[in-house]
């Protein structure tokens, strides 16, 4: 007995995990998706009823609100991140005396809360007193900067915030990607007077396209599950007009007790994430077992 | 690796200025993207110090005119959150009672899974691993409703128990990756080495393996502790009034309608909410920074 238990102890040790992610994700996404395929309001029903709360979820505006959103958050979210993440990495790749000081603040809101950072931009943007009154302050009494209470404007202010809370973190995997760049061939580029500018776009840019790749990932995954800034920063308002489709499906599960469109719009979310996580993580995978 | 030194084509003059004053533009450059970055801070702290009054007549980014810790009290242990009013503390106190068990149980675990996939591969530990590493990356609307069930047939709905539970599973996936990644890296004829001489597989992990881990350890734990320090989701999920963790407090004070806005209590409270991370990523940055970067690159 002892013996066998010795011999198989390492799976014994492995299965409860092991395990605990088959029931709590595997299973839980399998429920998930049965629940979406159901009538279920309030609570719970099993009887499966096919497409109807995918049908109900692209019918509604709200929906069609959040999704709008998600293209036009994560577009700018990704781009201006990636663009400010690579510059700040070029510029403090310049042999700069107090790069470590600097990166510490650059990167430093990436430790807090999402819902910190919402408290204070909300605070910053706050239109009766926060850069607008500030602005007028200076004599420009016809400044207007209601970003955070205009409907059309709205969404623009969590860009902002995601933006300030992530972009120290692009410019870190860019440093680092920058660092690895093999230096005799730059060395060899400037011998031959090649100017700076293009050896970055010519040379170590192209060098860092794996980079690219990883920081879009975590970014697009950054923001299909954006929530608490949301939360934080306008609550998806107003109205709904900064609801994200994980606004969107809170709202379902916990305010409006419709689980069927909860389950719908969370196995839509899946989707997306899967659809960009999983062809990344098979060719990592498959690229370390070559 | 580059600089903008000038290529050495051009007369050495021409050079030197044209160096020094590219090396200024630069340096105007990074001090001002610091300014964008530490204003936020600066404006939190400075309106947490000024008094309702000043905050109306004044500039966002004034500093005080008379400093007050007011704010800050009200914010520690009498700011509303809807109904109560004992401001953040019982709440950053859940927080506590829930990270640090949650954190301790899922580096322990992480350690021993990372342990069994790394050094003790046997046929299907390839495919738990990948299985166990997709969990990491799944939006977790997609589990909410099933673990709110779950909870209440388990009875901890809404209890602490029940948000470290939740925790602990969904950190999983990472703290083996973490865990993994590194005793990769240590060559597994330590283990033939040490089997041969008799040594059984606790006795490998527990004498060899754990004290090589220090970084590792680490790294995980900082990571973890701020993943569930800055959990929102789970936390406005799976509690109820008492036992949610801190980043809730912290948005039910700002966003409760009741009575005058307090601008300053609520930047107080924001600063309390986000102070424990902050100390973590100053005093250990640098392990705060390789967990990022292993979590998000490393698939």
């Amino acid at each position: 007995m002892s013996e066998w238990l010795e011999n198989h102890l390492p799976k014994v040790v492995l299965a409860p995990s092991f395990i605990a992610v088959l029931i709590f994700v595997y299973g839980f996404i399998g429920w998930t998706a049965w629940v979406s395929l159901t009538r279920s309001k309030l609570l719970p029903k099993y009887e499966i009823k096919g497409f109807i709360q995918y049908e109900r979820l692209f019918d509604s505006p709200r929906w069609d609100t959040a999704i709008n959103n998600l293209y036009i958050f994560g577009a700018l979210f990704i781009v201006i991140a990636m663009v400010l993440g690579l510059l700040l990495a070029i510029l403090l790749d310049q042999k700069i005396r107090v790069e470590g000081a600097i990166r510490t603040i650059y990167l430093y809101p990436m430790a807090l809360s999402m819902i910190v950072t919402g408290t204070a931009w909300k605070w910053i943007l706050n239109p009766g007193l926060g850069i607008e009154s500030m602005v007028q302050g200076w004599g420009f009494t016809n400044f207007e900067f209601d970003w955070l209470v205009n409907p059309d404007y709205a969404i623009y202010t969590i860009v902002m915030a995601a933006i300030w809370q992530s972009s120290g973190f692009v410019m870190a995997l860019f440093l680092a990607g920058l660092r690895s760049v093999d230096g005799e061939i730059i060395k060899a580029a400037q011998v031959d007077g090649i100017p700076t500018w293009r050896i970055y776009t010519a040379i170590i840019i192209p060098s860092m396209a794996p980079i690219f790749l990883s920081a879009f990932i975590v970014l697009a995954h950054l923001a299909i599950k954006s929530f608490d800034l949301v939360i934080a920063l306008t609550g998806g308002g107003p109205g709904y007009a900064t609801d994200l489709p994980a606004t969107y499906m809170y709202a379902m599960a916990f305010s409006r007790g419709d689980i069927g469109q909860a389950a719908s719009s969370a196995m839509i979310m899946m989707l997306v994430v899967f659809a960009i996580v999983v062809p990344y993580l098979y060719s990592e995978l498959r690229a370390k077992n070559d | 690796m580059t600089d903008l030194s000038m290529p050495q084509t051009q007369t050495r003059t021409q050079s030197a200025t044209g160096k020094i004053a590219l090396r200024w533009l630069l340096y105007v450059l990074l001090g001002l993207f610091a300014l964008y970055y530490l204003m936020p801070l600066f404006v939190m702290l400075t309106t947490s110090l000024k008094s309702l009054e000043e905050i109306r007549t004044g500039s966002l980014i004034s500093l005080p005119r008379e400093v007050s810790l007011d704010a800050w009290k009200t914010a520690w242990s009498g700011a509303c959150t809807g109904i109560q009013c004992e401001g953040l503390r019982p709440y950053f106190w859940n927080s506590v009672l829930i990270a640090v068990p949650a954190v301790a149980i899922s580096t322990l675990l992480g350690a021993l899974n990372g342990y069994v996939v790394a050094q003790w591969r046997f046929k299907g530990a390839n495919i738990i691993f990948s299985l166990m590493l997709f969990g990491c990356f799944i939006p977790f609307q997609v589990v909410l409703l099933p673990m709110a069930r779950l909870l209440g047939l388990m009875g901890i709905a809404g209890t602490i128990p029940g948000l470290i539970f939740v925790h602990v599973i969904y950190g999983l996936g990472f703290t083996t990756l973490f865990f993994r990644n590194y005793y990769v890296t240590i060559p597994s004829e330590l283990t033939k080495a040490a089997r041969v001489d008799g040594a059984g597989f606790l006795r490998i992990f527990w004498s060899i393996f754990l004290p090589l881990s220090l970084p590792i350890i680490v790294v995980t734990v900082i990571w973890q502790f701020t993943q569930i320090w800055n959990d929102f989701l789970f936390g406005v999920s799976f509690s109820q009034a008492g036992t949610q963790p801190v980043t809730v407090a912290l948005n039910n004070i700002v966003n409760s309608t009741t009575g005058v806005k307090e601008y300053n209590v609520d930047m107080a409270a924001a600063i309390i909410a986000g102070l424990p991370t902050l100390l973590v990523y100053v005093v250990a940055g640098k392990y705060f920074i390789r967990g990022l970067t292993a979590g998000s690159v490393k698939g």
